[in-house]
């Protein structure tokens, strides 16, 4: 166990070049290693094809942990789909769901990974009768509390009751940092701008959030500015995003094992100009937090009609402020120097 | 995300079966950042210098198995992944002119988590390989 908070980077945050296969699966694992977040955490359908319709065969988990080895970087967590949307006609059955769940447990097993990652909209009862296997595997289930929902939606609450009645340690929460944007992101604001929005709308609606306005009332008022298209579509971003509190995590600090280090943009001065991290940090400590932040970059979508897309040099800008933030120790050669 | 690189430059090309051509091909990817289950996917339209293909006449190739769209929508044993390069055939009889063409890719996906069901776009100028 660790004893202060890890640093980590989920592959999603490379995604725009895995996409293209600009970096290979070696490439990630080493680019993590070089900034000393040795914590990884995976969307498996995304780093392994195959998975989990057709399955993925052994020799590319064995090359999973040799990577592991060979960086000295760690599993964190694989973070599982459950597309229960599957059928076109019909919902998925509850039974089936959870033996959905158990097969991702397996596949999370096989990897080697302490927890897996389960979606906000997942029913609490699933996850319930999910959490006895995921114990007999060593494995924590951790729903992802995500932006727009947050730890005082009554969704959430009723997640937490379900968890306590369970009495099962198997289950928890994994915050997604996006719950904390405190001022429109800069990278949205001018992507609403490239796709049409007039300045003097924007510039509304990027005051209005910093005013904390009630999302309905923004996007009325963006309508009756003559507001159409791509400057309604920027309005209604409220709707899915606002600045809740980071010291709410504090009630749930015992179920709390993984954290999203979300991000939008970090500047050339390391700093994340949206999501107050240094705040974010502080509440982390207070509440005792030992496990990972897994930097979890997702600009790309924002900036890549204009320019192109650097993740690696992104997620090393987030990587340089959690360290200071976290307050690592300065590595011996950098202190002899 | 993604929508500028679903539509990829090679595999633009006319079909010939049997010394007929049937139509033409495009290679395509999801704008998304995970794959797909295949009976997800709900629609792959193409639309060619302005005129849309009807979606019976829609082929979707994936490391050597070919579906309809119809039939992909009970598929549920095979998927399309992330980044993965699909073979996406339109039965055009005659195929396309020799040139370029303006060529339009609509993907609809049934994402569970989502409450709608997106559909990104992507036009781009293709030219007919020789």
């Amino acid at each position: 166990m660790s004893d202060t908070i890890q640093r980590g980077v989920s592959l999603y945050s490379f995604q725009h070049e895995t996409f293209q296969g600009l970096m290979s699966l070696e490439d990630c694992i080493r680019t993590c290693a070089e900034m000393g977040a040795n914590g990884i955490e995976i969307v498996g359908e995304q780093t392994f094809w195959g998975w989990p319709e057709v399955g993925v065969p052994e020799e590319k988990i064995a090359e999973w942990h040799a990577l592991m080895t060979q960086y000295g970087t760690h599993p964190v967590s694989h973070d599982f789909m459950l597309d229960y949307k599957r059928y076109k006609d019909r919902p998925m059955p509850f039974d089936e769901q959870v033996a959905s769940i158990r097969k991702d447990i397996d596949f999370g097993a096989r990897l080697g990974m302490p927890y897996l990652r389960a979606l906000v909209s997942i029913a609490p009862e699933v996850l319930v009768a999910a959490a006895p296997y995921a114990e007999e595997k060593g494995i924590k289930l951790l729903l992802e509390v995500h932006a727009p929902l947050h730890f005082d939606h009554p969704w959430i609450i009723r997640h937490a009751e379900a968890y306590e009645a369970s009495g099962s340690a198997a289950l928890g929460f994994l915050p997604d940092m996006g719950m904390f944007v405190h001022r429109f992101p800069q990278v949205w604001k001018e992507r609403f701008m490239r796709n049409g929005v007039p300045r003097h709308i924007a510039d509304y609606i990027e005051q209005a959030y910093e005013d904390r306005v009630l999302s309905e009332y923004v996007i009325l008022n963006v309508r009756e500015m003559g507001g159409e298209g791509p400057a309604l579509a920027m309005a209604e971003t409220l709707r899915h995003n606002a600045a809740f509190e980071p010291k709410r995590m504090l009630d749930h600090m015992s179920r709390i094992h993984n954290i999203h280090g979300k991000f939008y943009q970090m500047t050339e001065d390391l700093v994340e100009p949206s999501i107050p991290y240094d705040e974010v940090i502080a509440v982390l400590k207070q509440g005792g937090y030992t496990g990972h932040v897994c930097s979890e970059y997702e600009g790309n979508r924002w900036v890549e009609d204009a320019e192109t897309v650097n993740s690696v040099e992104q997620v090393r800008r987030q990587q340089e402020m959690l360290k200071r933030l976290i307050g690592e120790p300065a590595p011996a050669a950098a202190l002899a120097a | 995300m993604f929508d500028q690189l679903m539509l990829c430059d090679e595999g633009f090309e006319n079909v010939v079966e049997n010394g007929e051509t049937v139509g033409f091909a495009l290679t395509a990817r999801l704008p998304y950042y995970r794959g797909l289950g295949l009976s997800m996917i709900e629609d792959v339209a193409v639309t060619v210098d302005g005129e849309a293909i009807p979606r019976e006449a829609i082929r979707v190739t994936l490391r050597g198995r070919t579906w309809a769209l119809a039939d992909m929508e009970s598929e549920y044993g095979d998927r399309w992944n992330f980044g993965e390069k699909a073979r996406v055939t339109a039965l055009k009889p005659g195929g396309l002119a020799p040139g370029r063409h303006r060529v339009e890719i609509a993907e609809r996906l049934r994402i569970s988590y989502l409450p709608f069901v997106p559909t990104t776009r992507c036009t781009k100028e293709l030219e007919l390989a020789a």
